[in-house]
């Protein structure tokens, strides 16, 4: 049961949403930005770093939900996402992509935790500022989102099917309330 | 020296908010709903939260800019700032602020080790739904704030008094639109 009275029947960040519209706004409007935005790392790439965070930080609403998104980015390709989840090094991505996933995982342990050796490697492999500052920031608003859906015990479907659905709308109509 | 190429002169997170206006925009919005907008819990207290997870996180730029916010709020007693950042459950602050705090702490560590408990002894110290959610958050915001300063290594002034004039700008103008001024002035 939620910590607090949360509008019942919306799963996991969706009811603190409801709960809290003014705050929901700009939270929505970030995922979009970070996710959906324009960016030289795909939409898919960008959903694997948030999952996995999430995954990391063993939130299982919000690994499920953007496992799924990154899936429908990437022809519905589950086993790559979990892959990255799991075994990073060993995942068929590009070697961009590895370095970008060891920073957000330091992010995701503590920003002092990232090295100029971390950055280093990534700028080697081809990783710009920019991919560089959105993949810092991708973790670290994973480490809001995260928290605020654990930290309120919002409610969380366990049915894989109801994620796929999510998954599909988070990649096709994004964050923000049109 | 930070990673990535930011623009001179801006200390902290305003580093990455004027590198990137794209994100500064919704990030602004969420802390200027959270810190300042209408709220039973007044702003000083609210920025004691920030403070106070910041400074668990040992993220220098954002504990003393908040600090100093806060102080500015609560007539400058940086003293008080400082015995909640060492210890809450001793500092002069009210009960509820105090179960608010122990909330906050746990949301730094992970959202799972908010307990039943904790939310229960807020509510008796008379916390509502919306001051308890709003911690919660503010918590969470500054789990994503610390990680993002410290995570682009980002420089932070030595001098107290830097921050105590920003933090008067920020406290009279907000911090979205103390952010647009600086980048405007730029």
């Amino acid at each position: 049961m939620p910590h607090i009275s949360l509008p019942n029947g919306l799963p996991g960040i969706s009811s603190a949403f409801a709960f809290r519209p003014e705050t929901a706004k700009p939270m929505r409007e970030l995922a979009e930005v970070l996710l959906r935005g324009p960016s030289t790392l795909t939409s898919g790439e960008r959903e694997m770093i948030a999952t996995f965070v999430s995954t990391r930080n063993d939130c299982f609403f919000c690994q499920t939900s953007h496992r799924a998104a990154a899936a429908h980015h990437l022809d519905c390709d589950y086993n790559l996402v979990d892959a990255v989840r799991f075994d990073y090094q060993t995942a068929p991505v590009s070697s961009k992509l590895k370095s970008l996933l060891a920073i957000a995982g330091k992010v995701q342990q503590g920003g002092k935790c990232v090295t100029a050796e971390d950055i280093a490697r990534a700028r080697q492999e081809g990783a710009t500022d920019l991919e560089i500052h959105d993949t810092v920031l991708i973790a670290a608003a994973f480490c809001m989102y995260n928290r605020y859906v654990d930290g309120l015990a919002a409610y969380t479907p366990t049915d894989p099917a109801v994620y796929d659905e999510m998954g599909a709308r988070m990649a096709h109509s994004g964050y923000v309330r049109r | 020296m930070a990673h990535i190429n930011l623009p001179d002169g801006l200390p902290g997170i305003r580093g990455p908010l004027a590198f990137r206006p794209e994100t500064a925009k919704p990030l602004n919005d969420l802390v200027d709903v959270l810190l300042r907008g209408p709220h039973p819990l007044s702003p000083g207290e609210r920025e004691l939260i920030a403070t106070y997870v910041s400074a668990q996180n040992d993220c220098r730029y954002c504990q003393t800019i908040h600090g100093a916010i806060a102080a500015n709020y609560l007539g400058g007693n940086e003293e008080l700032v400082l015995a909640v950042k060492q210890n809450p459950d001793s500092a002069a602050v009210s009960a509820k602020l105090k179960a608010l705090l122990a909330i906050a702490g746990k949301v730094r560590q992970s959202g799972k080790d908010v307990t039943a408990e904790d939310v229960e002894r807020a509510r008796q110290e008379g916390a509502t739904d919306l001051e308890i959610h709003d911690t919660v958050l503010i918590a969470a915001v500054f789990c994503m704030c610390n990680r993002y300063v410290d995570g682009l290594a980002t420089w932070a002034p030595d001098d107290p008094d830097f921050y105590r004039q920003r933090a008067a700008k920020v406290a009279a103008e907000g911090y979205s639109a103390s952010t647009l001024t600086q980048t405007a002035a730029r």
